[in-house]
């Protein structure tokens, strides 16, 4: 039997506003408000709130029989909690019909995953928390921000007890493997790989409305059919995508709210069936693994990291910023530690690329670099205030130190305990 | 194909960007193998480089009938013109040109520059370009900028052969708006007359579509190149203690030279390890020194005075920055120049390179915050300046004159149908 995975991604950062070198030290606000709010407005009332709807309805006339997971970052659930919280309440309402899973991932939507595993784990857990806290369920699937995976990252997510792992089809990684299986972390066999579908994922997130696809307009029939075609063995499509397509992106007058409700009919025709991740990872039995070494990400025809990452600008500000990770860390400042995240979220370098920018606020990447670094030199000096940077070599690493192998420490005493004990009863 | 050309300004003698970009074109399209272009100036001075085109100055083209032994011709010009071109062109006077003041041998001295007179030497170059226009054998006439398209005005009613002007500024952007009338109309007529209009950005012609009223189908955008360096190794950058941001080119209003030491003055306040270089002269010199020193800046910013040939490139590449906060700047070509020695540049919005440099930064040429953030980033950051440096040198150099040869020959090739 075959089945369908869907899924949603849910993320808009907190845009800054121009920062003047001179506002630095000056002025420690950094966000347009305006222009944050006024996106989020749009998003919510043209696609997060009819999708939802539209969802809860499929979910409704299908007796629970269609199933969908969301992802949403941290800081969107913060965004949404201020400028948009009845958004809150309709997923909760969702999350009452058991038929949605919420996904774990950084809270920052950030690539601590790569830069700092330290910063993953505190995010990862604040993210869970966030989510139990609100929805009454804490996720057992993890996706990292823009899907970003690797060997080393699978580790991390698996020791954290989470059981399945959502990644991107990468033509390098997958080879002729085809995305529609499930499959296995390199070597640990625990954490399951859910693939996402690129082909048909896409074919509703930027196709849809086009008119010059050969295969416009897409209907269910059609679509359905496509994945009733394929390969009998193949059982499981991952179509995975942001939500703003729905209604955004696709916007209500291409007929994607009445496409979207006629899948469940369709596919239930087809015997199709829908899963949730984290079903899928217990129930589908794994086809083989994929050993990933150097980590992939969902954007553009290389799927690796270089639209954060790729430019010289880019591993500049990124290395700023995490070089004083360890000292946030230490920080009890709830302002500071706020900044802390939202200024790690992988948009602002996705502005700084030159070769593909998406959803930029800037007029170019030069633009996005000056700005985001007056932030930050006003951000570092706001944690050198904390900790002065005279202090810091000696002192602070004596501190760590001590945090570090606090551990350690008791348990090598624990053991001579043990050990004069044992002497002391010898000796009775 | 061949194309007389009619010019101001040739290499190496050159007071502006006419002349360098006269010289990048004709070169980049004496590479198309067909390609004949004959380049009128007003006043060679022999020591420019003739291995693409052939030069002709006015100045040694009789446009009054004098008798001349042909060993007299030869001592007096034959160094810069052939003899025997003398007397072939001698047939082609036509008209009594003799109200002209002319020389013994029946030609007009040019000063070859822009003299107080410029409107008679404007004339008498139409007078020597008739001559031409009889005895010459061409396909099309090319004029650049206004001071040549009277000219080229006549040589089309003279031969019927289809008239390209090219724009490389129109008097609006010379004034900020406060048009000579004169000018004006020399430049309009010019444009009405010609068959086709080249300018050097959209920029400029939005400004002759929306001021000078032509139609747009008569008006193609080519912008100008430039010419790669062969020394460029020469050029190196000289380590020092201060970071130098540099503003390169004459000290008008067209080139906004006020906002420069505005955002000079806002980068100093956070700063001291920069210092500020003024190149160049012009009537607004004076006002700037005395805005530098009211600025309480005048330690910190230095004015070189006019630079030329090798200097200007030296300039450029001893400093971390270069801005061009231009008000209004058809092209402006020094950036490229500046991005050529490996120099980031900033330059406003209102400049036509901006149209085709990414690894630049742009600002309005109003908005003194932006070009101050601009110039501290650089300043400060050595990740952006080799950026820019790296980017936008790769970029710079595959900027060639000799693609923008091939459209104006596709112009050509239009005209002539």
């Amino acid at each position: 039997m075959k089945n369908l995975c869907f899924y949603f991604e849910i993320h808009q950062p907190l845009r800054l506003k121009r920062y003047r070198f001179f506002d630095v030290s000056n002025n420690h606000y950094y966000y347009d408000d305006f222009q944050t709010e006024e996106r989020i407005r749009a998003l919510v009332e043209q696609s997060y709130l009819p999708a939802n709807l539209t969802i809860a309805e499929m979910i409704r006339s299908s007796n629970g029989k269609f199933k969908c997971a969301f992802s949403i970052s941290g800081i969107m659930l913060d965004l949404f909690e201020q400028y948009a919280p009845e958004i809150i309440d309709s997923f909760k309402e969702l999350a009452k019909t058991k038929s949605v899973e919420f996904l774990a991932e950084p809270y920052a939507h950030s690539l601590a995953s790569v830069f700092n595993t330290g910063e993953f784990e505190t995010q990862v857990k604040m993210h869970s928390d966030k989510i139990e806290n609100l929805f009454g369920k804490r996720p057992v699937s993890f996706r990292n921000a823009e899907l970003i995976y690797s060997d080393e990252i699978g580790e991390l997510v698996s020791k954290m007890g989470y059981k399945v792992m959502l990644i991107d089809e990468a033509r390098h990684i997958l080879g002729w493997k085809s995305p529609d299986f499930v499959y296995n972390h390199a070597y640990l066999p625990k954490l399951k790989l859910l693939v996402r579908n690129h082909k048909l994922s896409d074919d509703i997130a930027f196709r849809f409305s086009d008119h010059s696809w050969i295969d416009f307009p897409l209907t269910a029939d059609k679509y359905i059919g496509w994945i009733k075609d394929s390969s009998p063995d193949e059982n499981i499509v991952n179509i995975w995508m942001g939500y703003e397509a729905i209604g955004y992106f696709q916007h209500y007058s291409s007929g994607i709210f009445e496409f979207l409700k006629a899948l469940p009919y369709k596919a239930m025709e087809q015997e199709l069936n829908f899963i949730l991740p984290s079903e899928a990872g217990k129930k589908i039995e794994p086809a083989g693994s994929l050993a990933v070494p150097y980590p992939i990400s969902w954007s553009g025809h290389e799927k690796d990291l270089s639209p954060w990452t790729g430019n010289d600008l880019q591993q500049e500000a990124l290395n700023k910023l995490y070089a004083v990770a360890e000292r946030v860390h230490l920080c009890n400042d709830r302002p500071l530690k706020y900044d802390w995240l939202m200024l790690q979220a992988t948009d602002h370098f996705r502005y700084m690329s030159h070769k593909d920018p998406f959803g930029t606020n800037y007029e170019s990447p030069y633009e996005a670099f000056i700005n985001y670094m007056n932030v930050l030199a006003d951000f570092l000096e706001r944690v050198d205030a904390q900790y002065p940077a005279s202090i810091e070599n000696e002192e602070l690493n004596e501190l760590l130190k001590t945090i570090n192998n606090q551990e350690k420490i008791i348990v090598e005493l624990e053991e001579e305990i043990a050990k004069l004990q044992k002497k002391k009863n010898a000796g009775k | 194909m061949k194309a007389l050309m009619l010019g101001w300004e040739f290499p190496p003698h050159i007071l502006g960007g006419l002349g360098t970009a006269s010289y990048g074109l004709t070169k980049g399209m004496a590479q198309q193998e067909d390609m004949d272009i004959t380049f009128v100036i007003p006043k060679p001075h022999g020591d420019e480089d003739q291995s693409f085109l052939k030069i002709i100055g006015a100045c040694h083209v009789p446009v009054v009938w004098k008798e001349n032994s042909w060993d007299y011709v030869n001592q007096r010009i034959g160094a810069m013109m052939h003899p025997d071109e003398y007397f072939r062109l001698r047939n082609g006077i036509k008209y009594d040109y003799r109200r002209i003041g002319t020389n013994d041998l029946g030609c007009i001295d040019f000063s070859g520059r822009y003299p107080e007179n410029l409107l008679e030497e404007i004339s008498n170059y139409e007078a020597v370009v008739s001559v031409l226009a009889h005895q010459l054998q061409f396909d099309v006439i090319h004029s650049h900028d206004w001071l040549t398209y009277p000219a080229g005005v006549f040589a089309k009613q003279i031969s019927g052969k289809p008239l390209v002007v090219h724009v490389h500024a129109t008097d609006f952007d010379r004034s900020r708006g406060q048009v000579n009338p004169v000018v004006y109309g020399i430049e309009k007529r010019g444009m009405e007359l010609a068959d086709h209009i080249i300018t050097v950005s959209d920029l400029t012609r939005r400004t002759v579509i929306e001021k000078y009223h032509q139609h747009p189908d008569k008006v193609t955008t080519v912008h100008n190149a430039v010419e790669p360096l062969d020394d460029v190794d020469s050029f190196v950058k000289t380590p020092r203690k201060d970071k130098i941001v540099t503003f390169l080119g004459r000290i008008t209003m067209q080139k906004g030279p006020e906002y420069f030491v505005e955002a000079a003055h806002s980068v100093l306040q956070r700063t001291k390890n920069v210092r500020f270089v003024m190149a160049g002269s012009g009537d607004m010199m004076n006002a700037m020194i005395d805005l530098a020193a009211k600025r309480n800046i005048a330690d910190r910013f230095h004015f070189t005075g006019f630079l030329k040939g090798r200097a200007v490139h030296e300039m450029l590449a001893e400093s971390d920055v270069y801005v061009m906060p231009s008000v209004s700047e058809p092209f402006g070509i020094s950036p490229l120049e500046a991005m050529q020695v490996g120099t980031p540049s900033i330059i406003s919005k209102q400049s036509g390179c901006a149209e085709i440099l990414t690894h630049a930064i742009k600002t309005d040429y109003w908005d003194i915050d932006a070009m101050a953030d601009a110039i501290y980033a650089i300043v400060k950051n050595p990740a952006m300046y080799k950026s820019l440096r790296e980017l936008g040198r790769e970029e710079v150099n595959n900027i060639k004159w000799y693609d923008a040869g091939i459209k104006v020959r596709a112009i050509y090739d239009r005209v002539r149908r």
